[in-house]
């Protein structure tokens, strides 16, 4: 009786069959093969090239993803430590700007850190920048925000933010609350109690989180155009015009996702050998 | 409630400058949605214009009608599709049910651009073969007699895959909500179902469909967002014919984004408040009524 | 009282991993309490599932009133089943779970040519009402129907399942360690009320539990089991008194097992004396297991006794004291009203009808020496819930 239940899985089991794993399969294909589909490893070979692009992705991608996590951790904390009417809201404050489209919202950010923009006119409202220039003998009269590599990390802190605080925050309610007097009860101060229970006890959320804003901010690709200006290129920017932008070569695209990819699993590999034997994506 | 139960205030203000920092551009948003000036920087009055012009905006329109179309569609598809799957991934013996899980996994982990030019690739070659069929046979179906000729259509990369992608990208996160509703439940309920005279799929809707529907509402509404929100997969399996909300927002941001974007986008944000807002308070109700029946 | 209901013919249930059922046979008659006892993963669940129609054996027969009943899924089947944790639906009431089987319709079954075809009839609305409050009534739930399942204590949870499976009138009922989850005042109250329900409703009731002192006090019969087969079938007194082997005999109250050889019909020899029993039909001088209560045994002063040892502990339980004596290197448990200090040398006397002598077995030296006293004791009085995850496990 319980096998024929399991048959309710046969048709989403080819449905992955075509649309999970064929496409990959794809993308491996194109990776090692030149324009007329004959085998080529100098996709792999040209990688080189890019090396400043691979550099500065993963490098954003880090730093935005270490200051979502120290942002992202006193917050869940914080919010964990609410009360149960608090709780009922709270994933959907998290989540509500998810329904403003992520481009709008970037680009309201930009239109923030513009040379002309609410930071700068507030800046000069305040004086600051007459203050500087008197004191430096300097001539300004607007930080330039867009463009730097700065922006783009704030653009991906600010996007990807909620995906680091849902998975912490649904650990941290979760947590039994006897343990932690059990720790206490035992003789742990509230900084022991934190270290040696409440952060072990998260790390699964941690973990999850780290993923979920690592994986976006490495690969993203409008971001980095709207407030990088376009001089910030990331490997998002390189892939994507190797299929819809101007240097079109789809082989040397799937050749750049396929090693992005492949480093981006290995990392996530180590980490979670970190986390030994925890539960993988409590997103929920 | 789970760690200590007073709250400080400086975990207050933290939480306060993260949201502020999380909905000012928002807010700033919606403010010069509401501007005379066709500028998001100077503000010259209150004005309604932009929601005028917007409904003659067929661009736009047609856009905002696509992302509801394709969210609609694809939420409704993965949500069937994934709740029957969940509960048939869990019936299954671990040794398939692990491996399945981790393909399941893979388009909620990998990097949009990748599942993006992975599912182009894909459709490009899908759709060029078949195309090839298509101007090379002809089925003819022998029907008493009289001789039928079916012609086969040319495609190309349109709705429909932009909708398989958005469904398959749906699928995992109903899954991924179903399946602890799954394990929680009490094993022996299906088989006090079938006791009490239940066929199986009786038992399917009288207990595990009422026993679920938390995971399998939170699944969809996950679902949706993800839709609604997505910009990257759309991007590469649309195809040029077909644009959603958050393709035409992207082109709009290389020329300049007009407010009539703005004006859209609070419509949007003010219809998921309005409706986020009447279902936790009709939630609230029921709990409160239900709380005052037992005691 | 005599008209057999159920029969399971040589079943065998086996998975990749082992042997869950191992031949079992075994019939069950209208209107008794029987009882399947054992250990977990003794297999008595297993049986119990085979019965609700769970699971299916690999080999064997399910008889049914004499049909066979092997494919028959647990919908179509005349048994009713209380679950362990008793599986309440959590998203209804009190009323509704009850009501639950009541609104699938009635099973209207007519026979033609000897083959029956059933079909669902639906009842109104106005008879579910009077059968729910009826049975509520039964199980002293009235007033209760509006609540929530997650609003009721355990024991009222029960009441409810059991309700629940009763309405639907089945002529058997199977309860798979119903009270495992009560705590004990609430276990002995439940006890009197599931016989009391069992007499009222003159149906067959098959229980299945760990605990023995619930399956003497409940059961007409006794099945005893262990390792996928059955080791012993009786009523109460037969299996208490008459233990078939050393694992029935440990399993079913406190005993102290010892080898013995049998001289003659009536004469059992233990420790190099021979002691006079009831027991014949043995071989000349073949070695068997001789049981003896803890209760049965006369403690007298140290000379007029037919074996002398000395006290090792001694422990108040109560009614009595647990006394361990040692008999030349082997300890006894025997229970005395009266005190006798470590230390004491004592003699003691065996009548005839305390000894019980059993045949040689593989359990035989694995149970009833009290050498490990405290040990042994706490396993024995363990009685605490242990869910038979094992045999749950299996169920694809």
């Amino acid at each position: 009786m319980k096998n024929k239940r399991s048959l309710l899985a046969i048709p989403y089991v080819g449905w992955m069959a075509f649309f999970v794993v064929a496409p990959i399969i794809m993308v491996v294909i194109y990776a090692f093969t030149t324009a007329d589909f004959s085998f080529t490893g100098e996709n792999f070979t040209r990688m080189g090239t890019f090396t400043v692009i691979f550099t500065r992705s993963f490098k954003l991608a880090i730093i935005a993803t270490l200051v979502c996590l120290l942002i992202g951790y006193p917050l869940s904390y914080a919010m964990a430590k609410e009360g149960k009417g608090f709780q009922r809201v709270a994933m959907l404050l998290i989540m509500l700007p998810m329904w403003v489209n992520f481009l709008l919202r970037t680009y309201s950010m930009m239109s923030i850190m513009e040379n002309n923009g609410l930071i700068n006119q507030f800046f000069a409202a305040i004086g600051l920048f007459d203050l500087i220039n008197n004191v430096f003998g300097t001539d300004i009269h607007y930080f330039k925000m867009i463009g730097t590599q700065g922006a783009v990390v704030v653009g991906m802190v600010y996007n990807y933010l909620p995906f680091m605080v849902l998975p912490i925050y649904s650990t941290l309610i979760k947590m039994d609350n006897t343990l932690l007097e059990a720790a206490q009860d035992l003789g742990a101060d509230t900084a022991t109690v934190f270290r040696k229970v409440i952060l072990p006890l998260s790390l699964p959320g941690i973990l999850s989180g780290v993923t979920m804003v690592f994986v976006p901010s490495v690969s993203t690709f409008a971001i980095s155009r709207l407030l990088g200006g376009g001089i910030q290129m990331l490997l998002g920017d390189l892939i994507e015009q190797q299929f819809l932008g101007g240097a079109y070569n789809p082989h040397l695209g799937s050749a750049i996702a396929l090693v992005m990819m492949v480093i981006v699993v290995a990392c996530m590999w180590i980490m979670n050998r970190f986390g030994e034997g925890e539960e993988q994506a409590v997103m929920l | 409630m789970s760690l200590n139960k007073k709250n400080s205030l400086g975990n207050r203000i933290l939480i306060g400058v993260v949201f502020f920092f999380l909905y000012a551009p928002i807010l700033l948003l919606i403010f010069y949605s509401f501007n005379a000036a066709d500028s998001s920087v100077v503000w010259k009055g209150f004005s309604l214009r932009w929601y005028a012009k917007l409904f003659q905006n067929q661009l736009i329109i047609k856009s905002v009608y696509n992302t509801l179309l394709v969210s609609v569609l694809a939420t409704l598809i993965a949500t069937v599709v994934g709740t029957l799957s969940a509960i048939g991934l869990y019936s299954m013996r671990r040794k398939f049910r692990e491996p399945l899980l981790t393909i399941n996994n893979i388009p909620m982990m990998n990097a949009d651009i990748v599942t993006g030019v992975a599912m182009c690739l894909f459709f490009v070659a899908a759709l060029s073969g078949w195309n090839y069929l298509a101007s090379h046979y002809r089925l003819i179906i022998d029907l008493f007699g009289t001789q039928y000729r079916v012609t086969f259509h040319q495609l190309s990369l349109g709705f429909g895959t932009l909708l398989i992608a958005h469904i398959t990208f749906n699928i995992p996160y109903v899954i991924l909500s179903v399946a602890p509703k799954l394990r929680q439940m009490d094993k022996n309920l299906v088989d006090a179902a079938q006791d009490l005279g239940c066929t199986w799929p009786q038992a399917f809707f009288k207990v595990i469909l009422p026993e679920i529907m938390p995971g399998i509402v939170s699944g969809a509404l996950i679902a949706f967002t993800m839709s609604v929100d997505d910009f990257v997969i759309s991007y590469f399996t649309a195809g040029s014919s077909t644009s959603t909300l958050a393709m035409q927002i992207y082109s709009m941001t290389k020329k300049g984004v007009t407010p009539e974007i703005n004006a859209v986008s609070t419509i949007l944000f003010g219809v998921v408040l309005v409706l986020l807002i009447i279902v936790n308070v009709r939630e609230i109700r029921a709990e409160k009524a239900a709380a005052k029946r037992v005691y | 009282m005599s008209k057999e209901l159920i029969r399971l013919k040589d079943c065998v249930m086996a998975y990749d991993d082992g042997v869950v059922l191992d031949h079992i046979n075994l019939y069950i008659n209208d209107k008794e309490f029987l009882t399947l006892l054992g250990p977990s993963g003794c297999g008595k669940t297993t049986t119990l599932r085979i019965i609700g129609g769970f699971l299916t054996p690999t080999s064997g027969d399910v008889l049914f009133d004499g049909v066979r009943i092997n494919h028959v899924p647990p919908h179509k089947r005349e048994v009713n089943t209380v679950f362990q944790k008793y599986a309440l639906f959590p998203h209804l009431n009190v009323y509704e779970n009850v009501a639950f089987g009541l609104r699938l319709g009635k099973t209207v079954t007519n026979v033609v040519n000897g083959k029956s075809s059933a079909k669902k009839v639906k009842i109104p609305e106005a008879e579910i009402h009077k059968r729910v409050m009826e049975m509520l009534e039964i199980v002293n739930l009235k007033g209760f129907e509006k609540r929530s399942i997650s609003a009721l204590s355990g024991g009222q949870q029960q009441r409810v399942a059991i309700a629940r499976a009763l309405v639907n009138q089945p002529k058997v009922l199977l309860l798979d360690e119903p009270l495992g989850a009560l705590d004990m005042r609430l276990r002995k109250d439940m006890q009197n009320e599931l016989k009391r329900i069992q007499q009222e409703m003159g149906i067959t009731f098959i229980y299945v539990t760990h605990d023995q002192e619930e399956a003497l006090a409940m059961s007409d019969t006794v099945v005893v089991m262990d390792g996928g087969r059955i080791q012993q079938i009786g009523t109460p007194e037969d299996i208490y008194n008459e233990p078939k082997n050393a694992f029935v005999a440990d399993f079913i109250g406190e005993s102290n097992i010892i080898d013995g050889i049998m001289r003659a019909d009536e004469v059992v020899e233990i420790f190099n004396r021979k002691f006079r029993c009831l027991d014949k039909g043995f071989d000349k001088d073949e070695p068997v297991d001789v049981v003896i209560r803890p209760e049965d045994v006369d403690i007298v002063a140290e000379n007029q006794g037919q074996l002398k040892g000395t006290v090792t502990s001694v422990t108040f339980k109560g009614v009595h004291y647990d006394t361990i004596v040692d008999f030349y290197g082997f300890k006894w448990l025997i229970q005395t009203t009266e005190y006798h200090p470590v230390g004491t040398v004592i003699g003691i006397h065996l009548d005839p009808d305390c000894i019980h002598v059993m045949k040689k077995s593989e359990y035989s030296g694995m149970f009833g020496d009290y050498s490990s006293y405290s040990e042994e004791y706490e396993e024995i009085g363990d009685a605490d819930y242990e869910p038979e995850e094992e045999e749950n496990g299996h169920e694809e």
